[in-house]
């Protein structure tokens, strides 16, 4: 019993390392190493372009059903004018960045481990190797660099679609008087909550794309190996995405508002 | 052109140590054969040959430049001495059949693309395959994917290829035929040939030279000839292909 926590415990850090290194060798070649601008744009066309419509409908839908609920709570006090401010700010400081986090993790993630754990499983990344390539230069940097370009511009297009939906419920189905909604939601949303929101996003796309990349990358043989790397991957960086959410939003609203 | 010396591999997988010792020279232009019972380290062996894997101890030697101690870095400009066949031909699934023997020579960077068009056509009419540039891996038998993948090995004009196993799978016809095709390329590149295997008919058909691995260590070393006329019992028995107890023949 000792001895199987003794091992685990060992895999465990040894899996820390593996990642923390693969982490810097990632890093050091997106500075030193030549990048393919052909990768680069077919993996951003593959999270950006095709991750639309996952985007576009989670955006919408929460902000239609937070500008619900947050109405019928505001209603029995009377406040229904602050509806849309409440809207407006958890968008886009929090539930913007990371539902859409949560999102990409799900579909890009799991993509990206399937994608790799096969090439692994099936010696294409020897292959790769044998070609004097290194599998991080040619495997790992695109998809990182486009997860970084591409998850803060999905993230502030779900923060706008949120906020939009969630106007268009207020006003057009609660009947909140449309002056006094736009009124407070200007007044109360600070450009400095969607600040947070970008910032978050993109240390999400940092979490998805390299722990994604990783279980790939180390993914165990045949095709159970493969189903477990992705299943790891996208359960890995969801869980690592909504931790570091809290520790994210108490250094970034200390930072910026300067809060004790 | 460059030598191959190992010196004391050891290598080791959890508690199965694999293998445990292994030291042998190969010189420029020869071709090897590395037989040996299934799991008795051959792949391992070519995989630290090329440095896919590292040893426990002992030193892999090309051209007198040690490359177990190197880092993935400093061993991508020693690759570019090697090319290798792998047991499944590692094709690149999303790529063509062109895009995956052009890929060295598009990293490279050094080639235009009439050049690498030009030297594609040519290397797939090496390994009898003309006309397929625009095929997808999936689309191709076992055989066809073997030979692009050999066709993508030598592309780049390695000095020493490796083959992993170059026949497993195949009928014996298309076996046959990539033998044929492997002695084309020793022949026509003067390359430096290891070929891993357990066929029989193709160590005979392919290799000067037979290294026979066995308990982890280089067991037999010999011409292919002194090989099959061996009387070393561990020798007679794998070319025979008997099996030698009846616990065996359970399994």
């Amino acid at each position: 019993m000792i001895r199987e926590f003794a091992e685990w415990f060992e895999d465990q850090l040894s899996g820390l390392g593996r990642y923390a290194l693969l982490c810097a060798e990632t890093g050091l070649a997106m500075v030193t190493q030549r990048l393919s601008f052909s990768d680069l744009l077919y993996q951003l066309h593959f999270i950006g372009v095709k991750s639309q419509a996952v985007v576009v409908i989670t955006g919408a839908f929460t902000g239609m059903v937070l500008c619900a609920q947050t109405f019928f709570q505001f209603h029995k006090v009377k406040m229904d004018t602050a509806t849309l401010a409440v809207v407006s700010v958890s968008m886009g400081s929090e539930l913007g960045p990371v539902l859409t986090g949560l999102m990409v993790a799900g579909r890009v993630g799991a993509a990206m481990a399937a994608e790799l754990g096969t090439m692994r499983v099936t010696e294409q990344i020897d292959a790769l190797r044998t070609l004097a390539t290194h599998p991080i230069d040619y495997l790992v940097v695109p998809r990182v660099l486009a997860t970084l370009l591409a998850l803060p511009l999905l993230t502030a297009e779900s923060i706008a679609i949120g906020i939009a939906a969630g106007y268009g419920v207020g006003v057009g189905l609660l009947g909140i008087d449309s002056a006094y909604a736009w009124h407070n939601m200007l007044r109360y949303t600070y450009v400095e909550d969607i600040i947070i929101g970008l910032l978050k996003s993109v240390v999400f796309a940092g979490i998805v794309a390299t722990v994604s990349c990783y279980k790939g990358m180390n993914c165990r043989e045949g095709a159970e190996g493969v189903g477990r790397a992705t299943t790891e991957a996208v359960v890995a960086s969801s869980i690592t995405v909504l931790m570091s959410n809290f520790f994210l939003t108490m250094f970034l609203n200390r930072l910026i508002y300067g809060y004790d | 052109m460059d030598t191959i010396e190992a010196v004391g591999i050891e290598k080791s997988f959890g508690r199965h140590r694999v293998l445990g010792g292994v030291s042998f020279r190969i010189g420029a232009g020869e071709t090897v054969g590395i037989v040996g019972r299934s799991g008795c380290g051959k792949s391992v062996l070519l995989k630290i040959l090329i440095g896919l894997l590292k040893p426990e101890a002992g030193k892999v030697l090309i051209d007198g430049e040690d490359i177990t101690r190197m880092s993935e870095r400093e061993l991508l400009k020693v690759r570019r001495k090697f090319g290798m066949l792998f047991q499944g031909a590692a094709l690149f699934d999303s790529m063509t059949v062109a895009e995956n023997v052009a890929f060295a020579l598009r990293r490279d960077g050094k080639l235009g693309e009439a050049e690498i068009t030009k030297r594609v056509a040519e290397v797939l009419e090496l390994v009898d395959l003309p006309g397929i540039q625009d095929k997808k891996p999936a689309e191709l038998s076992g055989g066809m994917k073997k030979r692009v993948g050999l066709a993508r090995a030598i592309v780049y004009r390695p000095q020493i290829v490796l083959y992993d196993e170059p026949t497993t799978g195949l009928d014996p016809i298309v076996a046959d035929s990539i033998d044929k095709l492997i002695v084309r390329v020793c022949d026509q590149l003067k390359v430096t040939s290891i070929v891993v295997t357990h066929d029989m008919r193709s160590v005979r058909h392919v290799c000067k030279r037979v290294l026979m691995l066995h308990g982890g260590r280089v067991h037999f070393s010999a011409e292919v000839d002194e090989f099959f006329g061996s009387s070393d019992p561990v020798v007679r028995q794998f070319v025979e292909g008997v099996a030698d107890s009846e616990k065996e023949v359970a399994l």
